[in-house]
């Protein structure tokens, strides 16, 4: 089943595209990352899939129209946005009775149960939390909704390394199954590597790439080059040459493994290396094209 | 409405606290809109803390004045009926009038605050990820002024004077006269009907259009919603002054402030007595009423519109 399908989604700010026309699709119980540079149009993307913002083209969110049926779309979508949007004078007791006043899929014991987890007592005013317990209260209520579609956009900004590992890994131990899709924009690539089943990476409004994480993994490689080897190497044009620690490293897309296993060590890159890579030939090319 | 009831929280066998009671399917209107209104006063605690403290005040004024009650009742005894009635009614009048006045401070800053605040501290995308229309957030957030605010006044009001009473009739025990004047003058009961019916009508429907603007303005300002409410229509009548010489826009402003019954009552009067005049019937049968609430609807509609569509700021 298809959880997002998007054709030909376009949003302008003023003179300014944020999305240029874009087509995707995500099916149901995948977890998808969304990377792209500041600006890419991430959070727009997001908005547009929430019924934040209206947009044109078309764009079906679990087989409804976000803009005009967002109060019905969240009964089965959930979401946080980047950094602390609960209020700062709500108690967590009062999150608690809210959600389960106005949500038909809130499961309160099960929140309370997540909670009972972490330090946050119920009479706790937001404002009392910091930084990093406020998004544990925010998932603790998130993962206690039966969604069908969780969005998270930028749901670890600012928060220390131990509070990330635990989202993602209570996340993925105590939320996700193959019943539901979660859509994650962040900057913090590296985290989120092992946890993704599906790739994009979005630049000025822009796909530029779309992949599971198998094809990302057969197509992307990256070989520690000997330097006899390196007139060889670069002789398949990789798409990006780095030196570390004085030996270069060549990355390639769609060439042969066994080809590239006689220069050197292969093994699959690291997203951040791919995207760094591939929006610096998209950039050169958009400038090309526009000269 | 294509909602599958597929037990999902079978396929998570590690949930910690796996319920397995299916999640229901679906919440009634009403629910959600009380839900949304006691939401407002767990964010708004001044809609009840202020005219508590209001009544408060008064009780404590009134205290320290019943150190001269004896002796001002009893000079009262010699007074004409009117002027004894006048004498009595004064200090529960005067709460009355000060937690009425207090409230509806209350509703204009509340209303002034309500959607943009939630615009200001981003949290409208965590309301706006709950499954509750722009609709009922507007509209629960309209029934503060409209509704809660005039029944909380009329509560809190009946509470207070009941108070006063009692406070009074204990010290004037001892004498006898005093007391059957303190009780025949106070009718409270009349005067109470007179004032739920005086706020459920003009604070709650004949103001409805200044809550409804305020509400607006709310959601459409990105700073300085109380600028934005007010200097627009500063700028109407001054122009309207300077291109036609005449100052309809603000006569209608004050006709609309000072109440249907305004043209017939002198200002200084306590609106209590001139509420006297003006009934029930004549109030719904007055346009004024209908266009008001005319203008409001599409006030609030413009209000819902504009919280779809704005973004936190």
């Amino acid at each position: 089943m298809t959880a997002i399908e998007a054709r030909g989604l376009r949003k302008a700010y003023g003179t300014t595209l944020a999305l240029d026309g874009v087509n995707f699709r995500v099916d149901e119980g995948r977890i998808l990352g969304l990377i792209g540079p500041n600006g890419a149009g991430k959070t727009t993307a997001l908005n547009a899939i929430l019924g934040l913002t209206p947009y044109q083209g078309e764009l079906k969110v679990l087989g409804r129209d976000p803009w005009n049926e967002r109060d019905q779309l969240m009964r089965d979508v959930c979401f946080i946005a980047d950094v602390a949007v609960l209020p700062r004078w709500l108690r967590v007791s009062q999150a608690l009775d809210y959600l389960a006043g106005v949500h038909p899929r809130f499961d309160r014991e099960k929140a309370q149960g997540f909670l009972a987890k972490t330090n946050i007592r119920p009479a706790n005013r937001v404002r009392e939390l910091s930084k990093g317990m406020v998004t544990q209260l925010h998932l603790a209520l998130v993962m206690a909704i039966d969604a069908k579609l969780l969005v998270l956009d930028e749901p670890t900004l600012g928060l220390d390394i131990l509070y990330r590992k635990q989202f993602y890994d209570s996340l993925l131990n105590d939320y996700f199954d193959r019943n539901r899709t979660i859509v994650v924009t962040t900057h913090q690539v590296e985290e989120v590597q092992h946890v993704l089943t599906d790739l994009m990476f979005i630049n000025r409004g822009r796909i530029v790439l779309d992949c599971s994480m198998e094809e990302f993994e057969s197509r992307y490689l990256e070989v520690m080059v000997h330097p006899e080897h390196l007139p060889a190497a670069r002789a398949l044009k990789p798409i990006q040459e780095r030196q570390v620690l004085g030996r270069s490293t060549l990355l390639f897309d769609q060439v042969d493994r066994q080809q590239l296993a006689a220069f050197g060590e292969v093994r699959t890159p690291s997203i951040a290396d791919v995207f760094v890579a591939v929006m610096t030939t998209h950039t050169s090319q958009a400038q090309g094209a526009a000269r | 409405m294509s909602t599958p009831m597929n037990p999902q929280s079978s396929a998570m066998p590690e949930s910690p606290v796996d319920s397995q009671v299916p999640a229901p399917a679906s919440i009634s209107a009403t629910r959600r809109m009380y839900w949304s209104v006691r939401r407002e006063l767990w964010e708004s605690r001044s809609i009840y803390i202020a005219p508590l403290a209001a009544s408060t005040l008064t009780v404590a004024g009134f205290l320290i004045s019943l150190v001269r009650l004896p002796d001002k009742m009893h000079a009262a005894l010699a007074l004409n009926p009117m002027q004894q009635h006048a004498l009595i009614e004064r200090p529960y009048n005067f709460a009355a009038l000060l937690i009425m006045g207090t409230t509806f401070i209350v509703a204009i800053f509340y209303c002034l605050d309500a959607l943009h605040g939630e615009r200001r501290d981003r949290s409208v995308l965590f309301w706006k990820s709950l499954p509750v229309s722009d609709l009922t957030t507007v509209l629960s957030k309209a029934s503060i002024p409209l509704l809660v605010l005039p029944l909380l006044t009329f509560a809190i009001t009946v509470a207070t004077q009941c108070i006063m009473l009692l406070v009074n009739t204990a010290v004037l025990l001892g004498s006898g006269p005093s007391l059957a004047m303190l009780w025949t003058h106070l009718s409270l009961g009349h005067t109470s009907l007179m004032l739920l019916f005086h706020l459920l009508a003009i604070h709650g429907l004949w103001y409805a259009p200044f809550y409804g603007w305020l509400l607006l303005v709310s959601a459409w300002a990105r700073r300085m919603p109380f600028l934005w409410a007010a200097l627009p229509l500063l700028a109407i009548g001054v122009v309207e002054k300077i291109a036609f010489n005449t100052s309809h826009f603000g006569a209608m402003l004050a006709y609309r402030m000072g109440g249907p019954e305004s043209a017939a009552s002198t200002a200084g009067k306590m609106s209590m007595d001139s509420l006297m005049q003006v009934t029930l019937g004549q109030f719904l049968m007055s346009p004024g009423l209908w266009i008001g609430l005319a203008v409001t609807a599409l006030f609030l509609a413009t209000a819902v519109q504009l919280r779809r569509y704005r973004e936190p700021i």
